[in-house]
């Protein structure tokens, strides 16, 4: 390793950033959706609705495409899914919606749901968008914390019943991994904040950013200050990899770097190495190597420690990660991060499958060289120090309705135990929603 | 490949693929692309008196399905709007450099001999193969007395196709409107007179639809609209109806039929053939895709009729006509039920739904999310065909015969029929 580390800013021209940044996927103009639109075979009980974490009526929906009804389409959506508009950009419909299409035999392909559910929703853009009217105010406060999809979700089911909402987030914005941890290119054109604007727009929803639990605020002061609480906290920390030399110059967390990605005004100002390592088989891993090869990396290798059947990022995100020049490495262990001061390689055990089901190493090992090594195995919960709700595998244990162990407190999306999906946080604070208004309806004044 | 070539009322042709009288054959250059592509013939579009007419802007309104654009199209367009002496010159030239090619000329002067006799004999100075009369158009022309307006009164039919008939040594085609109540009035009207052929259907009265903007019917013509002749895909149900009602008509038996509406592909025509059309006529369709899908008719229908072993047209000219029966001739013993492919349902479950809600509640379901299964109900099926329509899948649901060991046995032979009954 005679090379020096290359880690600079400014790799590819501001042109060809701004194109490798821009949406992702083509919109359909209104033939093209039409045309999709017709695909759909308005399936009774269609099983399309039963993989929507939120329970669309897809069919319904899409049949409001086909008649020009973009209004009704957008509203049958959003009525279940406030979110309606980051989730066709983010879902993994491949595994959900589009993935149970009746449309998926041979010689054929499911219709393009999200697209669709993305073209109705894009209808926002244009319309004086006030689709939903706020009930008489009731009087009752809530204090949502943590401004992501499922306190967005949470807040803007209160807000429609007249409640009060008080929103808590410690970052600078709202919005959540939208706006902080999903890939750039999936939600561009600022849509982040454009979606909550319009979640907002129903009023009675107030915003207080550097808000942090735990720091500025205290879930035993919500307790007394409001009627209620949600705590949509999402997940804090990442999860160690616990390799010798993490500590190196160049290694990082993944959500650190694409957090800060989203949020540079100038990608051309943002540092990235030549040569990349990836350690990490789920969306994030797949997020930062697409992103840092976007940004001009030269040479992105994502390592997971098994197969492509294991790895949290769906078949398409995958493919994706390689029509992109990503190389995907599996079956390697990692073992430990070289270099003297500055990372410049990283180290595998090369392994396999052992009969009980666990890695057992094959004796070989493999080196590859780097100036960056970013970890993404994963994120935690950080729990509630004082006097907070119980916990269950380590997240906050809520029932059906998300109620937590406290009886004024409820909990949904990544700080609860389920899929880490957006969509799934947004059922998590509609749920939530209606059970708080049930709660508050009940107790008086 | 099968031998294509058509003869109609006396004029031959390559193929039986003709041009209507429309727009693609209002001049010689449309005309010599056409023949150029390959079409058999063409009816050039309706000549007139002079001064010629004047068209409006905008004259075609469509009806797009599904996303399918054209599925159905109108026009509130006229006859030819060019000298009359323009058009002669170009049919002569015309029929001269295609001689082998037919070319008929749609005609439309008012109910009067003179004017009949002075264009009959201007058109047979061209050397074309026959005359069309147009009765048939239902927009702007029936209001000035022609067109529809004749084609709609039967005594006007035989009166002017009488005088035509005396007045030239040319083959006539009555082109009739499907504007009327019973197609066999103006069609036994025609035969009377001595026609040589009708052509049908001309165009449906229609207002494709209503620009709920503008508060008006399209096409729209500085705010308001009128309403046109409709043709296109949507039509060819009508016209086969139409078409085979002369067919089967012993009245009718010996004048030809030149087959229209509709006809885009080689199985619109082969169809059009099987009920007794001797020829078929081509508009929405070009005007839709351009001139070259000929090619495609062509051999489509030559690969087909190869496949069928049908060595010319008239192999199966009017092979159907024989099972177009009316409704009390059907076998009412004759029993069908549907059966469910199973390895083919892909579980939409349109099957189920449209028989729970509208029709038999003979298809069961069972199970759920992908383990789902629908089932016939034979006890409930009355074989009406409506889950074969809907489902999606090429052959997942067939309706299979019933050995029931009954005879053939139609209404009026059945106990159930008492009128049947009381009639003895």
């Amino acid at each position: 390793m005679t090379d020096v580390v290359d880690i600079r800013a400014g790799r590819l021209d501001n042109e060809t950033l701004a194109e490798n940044f821009a949406d992702v996927h083509q919109p359909y103009d209104k033939a093209g959706a039409l045309v999709e639109a017709n695909r759909c075979y308005f399936c009774f009980d269609a099983p399309c609705i039963a993989a929507c974490p939120t329970g669309i009526d897809i069919p319904g929906f899409i049949r409001s495409i086909a008649t020009g009804n973009l209004r009704g389409a957008a509203m049958t959506i959003l009525e279940e899914n406030i979110l309606g508009g980051s989730c066709a950009r983010v879902c993994p419909t491949e595994i959900l919606c589009q993935g149970d299409c009746v449309r998926n035999g041979p010689g054929d392909r499911p219709v393009a749901i999200g697209l669709l559910q993305r073209h109705a929703t894009d209808y926002l853009d244009g319309a004086a968008a006030h689709l939903f009217d706020r009930a008489a105010e009731t009087g009752k406060s809530v204090a949502v914390v943590g401004a992501g999809p499922a306190g967005l979700a949470c807040a803007h089911g209160l807000a429609r019943q007249g409640h009060g909402v008080t929103m808590f987030e410690g970052r600078a914005k709202p919005g959540g991994l939208n706006e902080y941890g999903i890939a750039a290119y999936k939600v561009a054109d600022d849509f982040a904040q454009a979606e909550v604007a319009f979640v907002a727009e129903v009023g009675g929803i107030e915003m207080r950013f550097g808000t942090t639990l735990g720091a500025e605020i205290s879930l035993a002061q919500l307790r007394s200050e409001y009627d209620a609480v949600f705590l949509g906290l999402g997940q804090g920390a990442v999860r160690d990899v616990g390799l010798s030399g993490e500590d190196l110059d160049g290694v990082h967390n993944a959500v650190d770097y694409i957090a800060q990605l989203r949020q540079a005004a100038d990608l051309s100002a943002l540092a990235v190495g030549r040569r990349i390592v990836v350690i990490g088989g789920g969306n994030t891993a797949i997020d930062i190597a697409v992103q840092t090869k976007r940004l001009g990396a030269d040479d992105v290798t994502l390592v997971y420690r098994r197969g492509p059947e294991q790895m949290g990022a769906t078949g398409h995100e995958q493919e994706f990660a390689q029509t992109n020049g990503v190389r995907i490495k599996h079956w390697l262990r990692p073992v430990r991060l070289q270099g003297e001061g500055d990372v410049r390689a990283a180290i595998f055990q090369t392994v396999e499958l052992g009969a009980d089901g666990t890695l057992a190493d094959t004796g070989g090992e493999q080196s590859l060289p780097c100036d960056m090594v970013f970890k993404a195995v994963g994120q935690t919960f950080v729990p509630i120090t004082d006097d907070g709700p119980a916990l269950a595998d380590g997240r906050i244990a809520v029932d059906e309705s998300g109620q937590t162990s406290l009886p004024d407190v409820w909990a949904g999306g990544d700080c609860v135990a389920g899929e880490d999906l957006t969509v799934q946080a947004v059922q998590d604070g509609k749920i939530a929603a209606r059970s708080i208004d049930g709660y508050l309806k009940n107790s008086g004044s | 490949m099968a031998d294509l070539r058509c003869e109609i009322a006396g004029v031959k042709s390559p193929n039986p693929f003709w041009l209507a009288s429309a727009p693609p054959t209002d001049k010689a250059y449309n005309v010599e692309r056409a023949f150029k592509a390959g079409w058999g013939g063409a009816v050039w579009k309706t000549l007139g008196e002079d001064p010629p007419i004047v068209n409006t802007t905008s004259r075609y309104g469509a009806v797009s399905l599904n996303g399918q654009r054209m599925a159905g199209f109108n026009n509130i367009e006229l006859i030819t709007d060019r000298p009359l002496d323009v058009n002669l010159r170009e049919i002569k030239q015309i029929k001269r450099d295609w001689p082998d090619r037919a070319v008929v000329v749609s005609l439309m002067v008012p109910c009067e001999e003179a004017p009949w006799k002075k264009i009959l004999s201007a058109v047979e100075d061209t050397g074309a193969d026959a005359v069309e009369l147009n009765f048939g158009c239902p927009h702007g022309m029936s209001e000035r007395g022609m067109g529809a307006a004749v084609g709609q009164v039967p005594e006007y039919v035989e009166m002017v196709t009488r005088w035509c008939k005396t007045m030239t040594r040319m083959p006539v085609f009555v082109k009739l409107t499907p504007n009327v109540t019973n197609i066999l009035a103006p069609a036994q009207a025609a035969k009377a007179a001595g026609a040589d052929a009708v052509a049908l259907i001309n165009t449906v009265n229609s207002i494709v639809s209503v620009d709920l903007d503008l508060m008006a019917p399209t096409p729209t013509v500085d705010g308001k609209g009128s309403h046109g002749g409709y043709c296109g895909p949507a039509v060819k149900p009508i016209a086969l109806n139409l078409v085979a009602q002369i067919a089967r008509d012993p009245e009718c038996s010996g004048m030809a039929i030149s087959g229209i509406g509709g006809i885009e592909t080689w199985r619109d025509a082969a169809e059009f053939i099987a009920l007794g059309s001797d020829g078929i006529q081509v508009c929405t369709g070009v005007m839709h895709y351009g001139f070259k899908i000929v090619d495609d008719m062509i051999s489509g229908l030559g690969g087909w009729m190869d496949e069928k072993g049908y060595g010319r047209l008239s192999d199966f000219h009017g092979a159907a006509v024989p099972n177009f029966v009316d409704w009390q001739d059907l076998n009412i013993n004759a029993e069908l039920v549907a059966r469910i492919d199973q390895d083919k349902c892909i579980k939409c479950g349109l099957c189920h739904i449209v028989c729970e809600d509208t029709a038999h509640q003979a298809i069961s379901v069972s199970g759920t999310g992908p383990a789902r299964r629908f089932e016939t109900i034979d006890a409930e099926c009355v074989g009406c065909n409506l889950c074969a329509h809907v489902c999606p899948v090429e052959g997942c649901i067939t309706m299979a015969a019933v050995d029931n060991g009954k005879p053939y046995m139609n209404w009026t032979q059945d106990p159930r029929n008492v009128n049947a009954t009381a009639a003895e």
